[in-house]
């Protein structure tokens, strides 16, 4: 058959959805009337079928299980990002933690220097701080890393931080005297402190 | 949906593992289905399924958020198909002599063909036969008819995917559909 040809060539068009309305009518009325190219025509859509029935066609079961496990390690950032979103109190009191325990550990690694809060009329030897006799410190005195022997007197609280109280003679405190070696009292030394100082804000 | 994979291709940009998942259990059928009919065997398609799932991973930031996410894995999918199908080498041929036989070949060693009374047998008979018919074509049209057939691609995506020309696509599927009218016709 001589229409042959041409026919088909509109039949692929038409289920590639490439035919216009003039030209579908034109494959209409001839499929009507042309008993073989209606035949072809149908064994093309039959054939269309077939190769679209494939949801048989499936994966095993456990596919995306096997994907996931052969994929290669995420960041370890974001599953700890993801831990962390699921978590959020606990990654509050972990984070203050962490800024308060280094907050505090800085300051005492810090100064490795000896330090006095008052210099005045008093001598430093080496690491150690003398209030020479007849020498009256007036108010708290704070030394840090380094000894202090008391010879006058000091008219207040004296704290030691990282040395020791040296009793040469008769010095005197009208105050209390603390001493500061461990790091644990250091912490809780910070922690009084800290405290101290809120509160006496907050009775200002 | 697409949207919803969009966002997801976004965590996994950000190195979120656990986002990957449901983009693999949303494409995994039709990936797997597109291997299947371009390599013909369950097993391998399986196996290419689940490597064009990774290097979509490993890639995932050449991926263009503007472009359908779904054209650019099967792209992967058919270019690791077809290289596999390149590479590969008959690994056997029914023609040659079954070793310690006199004078048998493969073939003899085929079942002989009989009609099974269950319906589902039938079916997945059927199938096969079907399958057989699409691997006899070959993998220039084999790629085209699977994209087509297997999720509806349109001509243009199915274009972009194997990188020829529209027209190409055309005339392939053409050819490739009035091939397969001839074989199964009597399906």
């Amino acid at each position: 058959m001589t229409c042959k040809k041409e026919f088909i060539q509109l039949m692929h068009h038409y289920l590639d959805g490439d035919l216009n309305k003039e030209e579908e009518q034109q494959l209409r009325t001839h499929l009507q009337s042309c008993k073989e190219c209606q035949n072809h025509f149908q064994e093309l859509k039959r054939t269309i079928t077939l190769l679209e029935s494939n949801s048989h066609l499936q994966p095993s079961p456990n596919f995306t299980n096997k994907v996931i496990n052969s994929l290669p390690k995420e960041k370890k950032r974001i599953s700890y990002l993801r831990w962390f979103k699921a978590h959020p109190a606990i990654t509050a009191a972990a984070i203050f933690f962490i800024l308060m325990f280094t907050s505090v550990f800085s300051a005492w690694n810090q100064d490795g220097h000896l330090s006095v809060s008052k210099e005045q009329n008093l001598i430093i030897e080496n690491d150690t701080v003398i209030v020479p006799e007849g020498v009256v410190v007036e108010g708290d005195l704070v030394v840090k890393n380094g000894n202090l022997k008391i010879e006058g007197a000091v008219n207040g609280d004296v704290v030691i931080i990282n040395g020791e109280h040296l009793m040469a003679s008769a010095g005197e405190v009208t105050g209390e005297l603390e001493q500061v070696n461990q790091i644990f009292e250091w912490f809780w030394y910070s922690l009084k402190d800290i405290t101290k100082d809120i509160f006496a804000f907050t009775s200002k | 949906m697409e949207t919803k994979i969009k966002e997801k291709i976004k965590l996994v940009k950000k190195g979120d593992q656990s986002a990957f998942e449901e983009i693999v259990a949303f494409h995994q059928s039709k990936v797997y289905q597109i291997c299947y009919r371009l390599i013909g065997n369950t097993h391998e398609a399986e196996d290419l399924a689940q490597e064009a799932f990774i290097r979509a991973y490993v890639n995932i930031h050449s991926y263009d958020d503007n472009r359908k996410f779904s054209t650019w894995l099967y792209r992967i999918a058919t270019n690791l198909t077809i290289d596999r199908i390149r590479k590969k080498k008959p690994d056997y041929y029914l023609d040659a002599e079954v070793q310690g036989t006199d004078g048998l070949n493969m073939y003899s060693q085929l079942p002989a063909d009989q009609v099974q009374p269950e319906e589902e047998v039938e079916s997945l008979e059927i199938q096969t036969y079907i399958q057989n018919e699409i691997m006899a074509l070959p993998t220039k049209y084999r790629s085209v008819i699977a994209l087509r057939f297997v999720d509806e691609l349109s001509l243009a995506e199915i274009s972009d995917i194997l990188n020829i020309p529209i027209g190409t696509v055309k005339t392939r599927i053409h050819r490739g559909r009035e091939a397969l009218r001839k074989r199964l016709r009597h399906v």
